[in-house]
């Protein structure tokens, strides 16, 4: 590796213009003639609208419009769609319910839209807004979806009959069941997963502006994936042909998944400038955002864990219920089947597993992916139960870990993944050892000499990233491909843009994505920019989730790069009259290999485009684009192992050590992915003992819509991390990566509530472990 | 927020006039509360008069035993005040921990306890301290200023000028925070005058705002020690339950906070 290749620590590039305050993010952006909108949203969880009178609004100072949902109606604008299809088990598709982008006739959850008002100024607008006169009829509504599906409850969608969006299942049903009876032991649990609301820095915001000259549409939006959100406008929501939209994601302030979805706002702040005649922008404040970003999470489980007398793990049986909020979110069908169920064999080698899914409307948020999507509710499953059955079993969690790791790759799970390669005791002894696992009865021991409850717990997680082969993904529902797309432009001097569909909001895209040219070229990282978030530079791309910008962005980038780099040999070869095998490219040159033979880079480059002396047939230029469809998902694992302090007086759990110990396989950049890893942990570390969305079971208004009561994790809720990385490098991509984004968050919480449950003695503890509940569980235990 | 016009008197007299001038006219000291409920359009004041930039607000002072603290002074002042450290560090170590350094050298005692938020600290120290509170009208012992939630004895136009107390023999404040508002959960005052008689005031954890605590008070006059605190019985009855703790939490905070409190004077 050079020192600004592969493997080296190069600082972001993009964090001078971040820290400097000269990012632009798409509230930053304004255009002649922009106006602002406001959006009236309903305070009801559930209500019919009798009426909407606007004339009021209309009459207020700087208001352009006031649109409602029946007028959206009458332009053709479709409903908001979930584009992932699945059936039940008895083969009937899922119950989408419509998904009005304004609501017209029902509201479903607080902060439904049923208005927008565009005004000169924001202030004039949410003025105007307050000044719609909307006459609901208000019914019943229910937020948990345990009672949601009960009978009597009240119904949201005349689709969706009891509430029911499918009720579908994985793995084989009979042999699970069977397992789990002839079983020498069986450990039942149940799991609740804590509904999350994703709080990003950066709220949403959407800049619509029509130009009537060319009957062309531009949407700035904070987008993970601008290309999908092109398309899906385009095709479902009739808001313009492709070919007449152009969406821009500029800086963008983090995502977590929440920036994926397609969101009413972006759709009507487009339509609104066609209506309005003027650019529209809105943006979401922190209130807003809490109301309608789609939420994360919110799983209630019931588990058996079936062991033969040697403890060996023999089945696994899973009934879950997840929680859709009131509509369904883009990818919300996804999250808690493919992505979740298809997990559920973690680092384990078990025969037989059975999961029964079923997805529940509530008036609610929308919930979809955040941060791992699926796979920390399939990880925090199944390591409390891994952690429940050594407790039970007397053994020690790590002997029952490693009695069932699997050991052998490639390794067919009967859930669908097949594992490619991995290492899970190298992770085990890795983390055990640097959390001095031994010396933990010692320090259990001081602690105790000062009224403190010390435990230890650990987690041994898998994900699959590298988000997906295309025909697999099309097999199982998915309503697009995912594949992704690179384009390398060398200039006529030498310097490069890598044109990638991969999104960065956070991740660092401008430097990681640059090293491997700089490896690859032997050029200055500072030659090289990257391109992304615009539809009109980049054609097509599929966007930035489920840790895939490295192994499948990044894989395109290397296809291009194969092009580019056999087209710059030729031109090369063709200079020095040499054989074109023979070219060697090192520190910025081509080179006869074994002589002193060699053309400068720039001076290739120069040549590609002044095309005076080119091979005979040679087009000129040197710019080769690639799309790249992964072979299989990437499974990125690793043990975790939380160490805390409970004061058993308050309840208030302190983390005195944590430990993560990964193996993505091959590493770009280590700063940046420990960045990563110390962001994912320190939102499990807010999933298990900090963050919870709490709605009134009775009204259903959001209890926790601002900081005053949704605990946000603060640095002195962080210990220092103790960060190691294994590596198996990944055989399916070219680079051998795996993917690091969502590990942390996914491997964190069951590490965590093993800990504080081992500290106090009670294992009957739901996440988040506030203060409160703690104490009452060290409590109900004797302490 | 809605437009409002803002004012900066720089004498109570001119504040007064002002404030009276108009029916919706809200003083606005620190602002740590008004401005952001103002933000949420919660709160629509036609006019703000800003009380930081009047003199006789201003200043810390101990003559002899008795102690005297501005109404405009901020809690950064307050926590860094030498005077105070001397005489009753209590108050100090109160004033260090609301909210954040921002809040700290923005927002001041006399906003504090006007607003009496019930989860606020300084309200717990007036009513354990047997503080006076002196306004531009009056002057009224803190057991009559806090009169319920968000409540107080100040009348339309009332500033509230000072606080005073009598220098404590020992006090402490020991404070649980709401995980998510880092206000205080359970925040307990005690105080034992330089007569041997104690005050203990709860903030954060009543139903109806801040109050003493008549049990912990026998108990610890009877015995200022923390073993006398923990063995207080502490009602449920009258306290808070929301979703961050019910009202048998904060009961047991009362007490834990209590003892350390005392362990801590």
């Amino acid at each position: 590796m050079g020192v600004e290749g592969i493997g080296a620590r190069v600082a972001r590039k993009e964090d001078k213009r971040f820290l400097m305050g000269q990012g632009r993010y798409t509230d930053d952006m304004s255009v002649p003639g922009m106006r602002y909108a406001a959006f009236v949203r309903s305070p009801h969880a559930h209500a019919k609208i009798r009426s909407i009178d606007t004339s009021a609004a209309k009459d207020m100072p700087g208001v352009i419009a006031v649109l409602t949902g029946r007028e959206m109606l009458d332009d053709g604008i479709g409903n908001l769609i979930c584009g992932w299809m699945i059936h039940s088990k008895d083969g009937s598709p899922m119950k989408m319910g419509a998904w009005r982008p304004i609501a017209h006739e029902t509201v479903r959850y607080v902060g439904d839209a049923v208005a927008v008002v565009v005004a000169d100024s924001m202030g004039e607008a949410r003025d105007a807004a307050e000044a719609v006169l909307v006459d609901y009829e208000v019914l019943p509504a229910v937020t948990d979806a345990v009672r949601a599906l009960e009978a009597g409850q009240p119904q949201l969608h005349p689709e969706a009959p009891g509430n029911l969006i499918f009720d579908w299942q994985l793995g084989d049903s009979d042999a699970t069941d069977a397992a789990i009876a002839a079983a020498a032991h069986v450990t039942e649990m149940r799991i609740v997963n804590n509904r999350l609301a994703p709080n990003p820095m950066e709220p949403r915001a959407a800049l619509g502006i029509y130009d009537s000259a060319e009957d062309h549409y531009t949407c700035y939006t904070t987008s993970q994936n601008p290309h999908v959100a092109r398309l899906v406008m385009s095709a479902f929501y009739n808001v313009a042909p492709e070919n007449k939209l152009r969406v821009i994601a500029p800086d963008v302030g983090g995502g977590f998944g929440s920036k994926i979805f397609i969101y009413p706002e972006e759709i009507v702040c487009l339509w609104a400038s066609k209506r309005a005649g003027v650019p529209v922008k809105w943006t979401s404040d922190r209130t807003e955002a809490f109301l309608t970003d789609a939420h994360g999470r919110d799983h209630v489980s019931t588990v058996k864990m079936a062991f033969d007398a040697d403890n060996r793990i023999t089945a696994l049986k899973v009934d879950t219920i997840a929680n859709f909020g009131a509509y369904m979110s883009l990818f919300s069908s996804s999250v808690p089947t493919y992505l979740y169920a298809t997990l559920l064999s973690g680092q384990y080698a078990i025969p037989a597993i059975h999961a029964n899914v079923r997805a529940v409307y509530t008036n609610t948020a929308a919930v979809d992916a955040y941060r791992g999507a699926g796979r920390p509710e399939a990880t925090y499953l199944l390591e409390r139960t891994v952690e429940t059955a050594a407790r039970e079993l007397g053994v020690s969690p790590a002997e029952l870990r490693r009695i069932n790791f699997i050991r052998a790759f490639p390794h067919q799970t009967p859930v669908i993944m097949n594992y490619d390669a991995g290492d899970y005791e190298a992770s085990l002894e890795a983390a055990m050892a640097a959390a001095d696992w031994n010396g933990f009865p010692a320090r259990k021991a001081e602690a105790a000499s000062r009224g403190m409850k010390r435990g230890i717990g650990m987690s041994c997680y898998i994900e699959a990233c590298g988000i997906a082969p295309s025909a697999a993904v099309g097999s199982l529902g998915a309503g697009v491909g995912l594949w992704e797309s690179a384009e390398v432009r060398v200039n006529a001097v030498g310097t490069i843009e890598v044109l990638t569909g991969s999104h960065s909001h956070g991740q660092g895209h401008e430097t990681t994505f640059a090293q491997l040219v700089a490896e690859r070229f032997g050029v200055p990282i500072d030659s090289v920019s990257i391109v992304h978030g615009d539809t009109d530079k980049v054609q097509m791309g599929m966007g930035t989730y489920g840790s895939r910008s490295g192994a499948v962005g990044m894989s395109a980038i290397v296809k291009a790069l194969d092009k580019v780099e056999a087209k710059a040999k030729k031109i090369a070869a063709h200079l020095m009259e040499a054989d074109e095998s023979d070219i060697v490219i090192e520190n910025g040159a081509l080179k006869v290999a074994g002589t002193d033979k060699s053309v400068p880079w720039f001076q290739m480059a120069l040549a590609a485009y002044t095309a005076h002396n080119l091979p005979s047939g040679m087009e000129p230029g040197l710019k080769e684009g690639a799309f790249y469809d992964p072979s299989n998902f990437t499974f990125p694992a690793g043990c975790y192992i939380a160490e805390v302090e409970v004061d058993p007086e308050t309840g208030k759990t302190t983390i005195v050590q944590f430990v993560a110990a990964d193996d993505f396989g091959n590493i770009i950049n280590p700063m940046i992915v420990e960045g990563q890893v110390h962001g994912g942990i320190a939102q499990g570390i807010g999933q298990a003992l900090l963050e919870g969305v709490h709605y009134d079971p009775e009204t259903g208004q959001l209890l926790t819509a601002s900081y005053m009561d949704y605990t946000m994790p603060r640095a002195d809720d962080l210990p220092s991390f103790k960060v190691s990385h294994q590596v198996t490098p990944c055989p399916g991509n070219p680079l051998g990566i795996k993917g690091c984004g969502e590990a942390g968050a996914i491997g964190s919480p069951p590490a965590l509530i093993n800990a504080i449950t081992d500290a106090i003695g009670n294992n009957d503890l739901t996440m988040p472990a506030t203060p409160q509940k703690v104490w009452a569980a060290a409590l109900a235990a004797g302490n | 927020m809605y437009a409002t016009n803002y004012h900066r008197p720089s004498s109570i007299a001119e504040a007064v006039a002002l404030q009276s001038a108009s029916n919706e006219a809200k003083y606005v000291s620190g602002g740590m509360t008004l401005i952001p409920t103002m933000k949420q359009r919660l709160a629509a004041p036609s006019d703000l008069v800003d009380l930081r930039h009047i003199a006789e607000l201003k200043g810390i002072s101990v003559n002899a035993s008795r102690v005297r603290i501005g109404a405009g002074t901020t809690h950064a002042e307050v926590s860094a005040s030498p005077e105070l450290a001397a005489a009753c560090p209590a108050i100090c170590h109160l004033a260090a921990h609301i909210g954040d350094p921002h809040v700290r050298h923005m927002g001041t005692i006399g906003g504090s306890i006007a607003n009496n938020d019930p989860a606020a600290d300084y309200p717990s120290a007036m009513l354990a301290l047997g503080a006076t509170i002196v306004t531009n009208a009056r002057e009224i012992p803190a057991d009559d200023f806090f009169t319920g939630l968000f409540e107080t004895a100040l009348e339309d136009g009332d500033i509230v000028v000072a606080v005073t107390f009598d220098m404590p023999a020992k006090a402490a404040y020991s404070k649980f925070p709401n995980p998510a508002s880092r206000y205080a959960m359970t925040g307990v005052f005690v105080a034992k005058a330089q007569d041997g008689s104690v005050r203990v005031a709860v903030t954060g954890a009543g139903a109806n705002g801040v109050f003493r605590h008549a049990g912990l008070e026998a108990a610890l006059s009877a015995d200022w020690s923390a073993d006398a605190a923990a063995g207080v019985t502490v009602d449920a009855g009258d306290l808070l339950s929301d979703i961050h703790g019910s009202a048998e939490y904060r009961a047991n905070l009362v007490k834990v906070m209590a003892k350390r409190a005392v362990a801590a004077a």
